[in-house]
């Protein structure tokens, strides 16, 4: 069977001190064409100062059926935020 | 599922829809929604890699280097668009080499307009301010439309095309304060694509088939009719600028409705060039044929020579 | 008399570029995909750009008002000074990464060598495009790399390429008389000196292409002298259209 150029994820950091952020994606035989695509499709107007790349089948992700079981709990736990909690007017900043 | 289970989980879908959320690659879909947004955004796809060719026609031949260098900036931009949405389509389970298959077969369509030829210089820039502001004017709200990988995809080329119409526009004026000659090549290239960039737009709101779905999937916001109308009432001031005269006898200013009324549009021509009639259709597709058979002894090269590299990757490592 | 040399030298350079860019350019919207097409494009980009650079220096050298299009577009076959590597047509990709990587290799080593170079222009642009340069010859040799060691059909066309361009590439490290009183003030590479480094960088990268060096006595020249190959002719129709069609226009 034939094999088509795999697809890749390419995430850039934008500049230092910044993460690296998700760009979009392409295709390239290896690795290392995989990075130069990236350097030539994703940062044509100086758009990043780092490339990561990873074959987009080794990515595994999360199912959305499954978003409530994941994420919903998160929900009610109002207590990991600041306004949970009172504080007298007099402090200003905590 | 059954029928009943899948008429509840669509609700739910045009609910998130109508509350502005996003779809994403992973969601739950109707299987209508996936087609359509698949023929739509490769359609789009097709349309950037094709209209590379009426452009790329002219980089070789450009006039000045630094004319020279902006059109071959332009033209590699729209590979980088065809690029980022045919990621885009891919998310939705296509493959590109299928959706190339597609438009090689000539089972997906692409914008008409680019069946027309460049025959002049002048037709670069008439290509930058016409064909470009009426393909922004289609994609600025495709921006907030549904489907996520669509809505980034587009936020990028809206950014990076915003230099696309200026070019265009820069090119004309140019011309039209250059000498006579000058001035009759940008005049003829506006009467050339003047009618051909209205007919962008689409077909009357009256003879459009998908309209309706398309609204309220985002993938429309406003009616053919009504962006056609935009763009005329912003593209003819911007005529009068430079002193070139739009080809439509009956335009005319409406104080009353306080948009340009403007003459008949021959949707005969529109419909032919759609069916395969047009000046340049068979050009266009048989270049991208070529440029994709001559490239296949490249594209497993580089396959095999990653095979191998794995290989012996594999075989140290033991 | 000094200053005509140092126009013609600058030329020798720079026309090499504009004719890669140009011929690279005619590959944009018809490359083996997308990606590689983009890549080939921006490659081009950078050699237009450093095309600009020297024109426009050697157009402030000449003065009364030359312009560096006049440079670029309104020279006749023979006062362009490129060698006939880079003229020759795309005929198919592994002729584009043959011609790119047998000139990369080269125009890295010219570069590196005009960072030094007593004039300060000359050495500013050559800083400036190291780095492009650079990048080219990764990208060239890496292809060189795959299409060697890919498929069958890949070896022989690439293999095909290479016997057909090395002989166009003696002519690279060949002195002209501008060249040689370049030299003089200290302003110019002596390019004579890089030839053993180019080949050995050459072969090395073939060889591990798994790909064979032509032995070759005969070497083609010329082009330095602006005595070109029949494509040249073509190319320039192309390239000069609207200049000469439409004279003494701004555009």
């Amino acid at each position: 069977m034939k094999k088509n150029w795999p697809l890749w994820e390419v995430f850039v950091r934008s500049k230092n001190g910044l993460e690296h952020r998700h760009f979009g994606s392409l295709h390239a035989a290896d690795a290392e064409m995989a990075l130069e695509n990236a350097r030539d499709v994703y940062t044509r107007r100086s758009e990043g100062v780092s490339i990561w790349v990873v074959e987009s089948k080794n990515i595994t992700a999360s199912n959305p059926e499954n978003s409530g079981e994941l994420f919903e709990p998160a929900q009610d736990k109002v207590y990991r935020h600041p306004t949970f909690y009172t504080l007298p007017d007099e402090v200003k900043h905590m | 599922m059954s029928e009943k289970e899948i008429k509840n989980l669509e609700e739910i879908f045009e609910q998130r829809i109508a509350r502005d959320e996003k779809i994403e690659p992973k969601d739950w879909m109707p299987e209508k929604y996936r087609k359509t947004h698949i023929r739509q955004i490769s359609q789009h796809a097709h349309s950037e890699i094709v209209g590379m060719l009426p452009e790329g026609n002219w980089i070789s031949r450009a006039p000045s280097l630094r004319r020279k260098v902006a059109l071959l900036a332009k033209v590699q931009d729209e590979a980088g668009h065809g690029l980022y949405l045919y990621s885009a389509c891919e998310t939705l389970g296509i493959s590109r080499e299928e959706l190339y298959e597609q438009l090689h077969t000539g089972k997906a369509k692409y914008s008409s307009i680019f069946n027309y030829p460049t025959l002049t210089w002048a037709d670069i820039g008439a290509i930058g301010w016409l064909v470009d502001g009426a393909a922004i004017i289609n994609q600025v709200p495709l921006c907030s439309t549904s489907y996520g990988p669509y809505a980034r995809a587009m936020i990028r080329v809206c950014k990076e095309e915003s230099f696309h119409q200026r070019q265009g526009y820069e090119i004309m004026m140019t011309l039209a304060n250059g000498t006579p000659d000058q001035k009759e090549m940008a005049q003829d290239a506006l009467n050339r694509w003047w009618w051909p960039s209205l007919m962008m737009l689409g077909p009357t709101d009256a003879e459009s088939v998908h309209t309706e779905q398309s609204m309220k999937w985002k993938l429309k916001r406003k009616t053919n009719d009504e962006l056609r109308q935009q763009f005329i009432d912003q593209t003819v001031p911007q005529a009068d600028l430079i002193g070139l005269t739009i080809p439509d006898s009956d335009l005319k200013w409406n104080e009353e409705t306080k948009h340009y009324d403007f003459g008949e549009i021959d949707w005969d021509e529109f419909w032919q060039v759609v069916k395969g009639h047009g000046p340049c259709n068979k050009e266009r597709l048989s270049a991208r044929v070529n440029a994709w058979k001559e490239g296949e002894w490249v594209r497993d090269a580089a396959m095999a020579y990653a095979d191998k590299q794995q290989e012996n990757k594999i075989k140290k490592a033991i | 008399m000094k200053k005509e040399k140092l126009i013609q030298y600058i030329y020798g350079i720079a026309d090499n570029a504009l004719m890669l860019g140009q011929r690279l350019s005619e590959l944009c919207g018809h490359g083996p995909n997308l990606e590689t097409d983009i890549a080939c494009t921006n490659i081009a980009l950078d050699l237009l750009g450093q095309t600009r650079s020297y024109y426009q220096y050697a157009a402030q050298l000449t003065g009364e008002n030359v312009t560096e299009d006049d440079i670029a577009f309104l020279r006749t076959e023979r006062q362009y000074k490129n060698v006939l590597l880079v003229e020759q047509p795309n005929n198919h990709f592994g002729y584009v990464i043959t011609r790119q990587f047998l000139y990369d290799v080269f125009h890295l080593l010219l570069l590196q060598e005009l960072q030094n170079s007593a004039d300060l222009t000359l050495s500013a642009i050559a800083k400036k495009a190291i780095k492009e340069v650079s990048y080219h010859q990764r990208f060239s040799s890496d292809w060189i790399k795959r299409l060697g060691n890919g498929t069958e059909v890949s070896r022989q066309k690439v293999q095909e390429a290479v016997n057909d361009l090395w002989k166009f590439t003696d002519e690279l490290f060949q002195l002209t008389e501008d060249d040689k009183s370049v030299i003089e003030l200290g302003a110019g590479v002596d390019v004579s000196l890089l030839k053993e480094k180019y080949y050995q960088i050459v072969n090395d990268v073939l060889e591990e292409a798994t790909l064979s060096v032509p032995e070759l006595k005969w070497f083609r020249k010329g082009g330095k002298d602006g005595i070109h190959s029949e494509h040249m002719g073509y190319l320039l129709s192309d390239l000069q259209y609207m200049q000469r069609t439409y004279p003494n226009m701004k555009w």
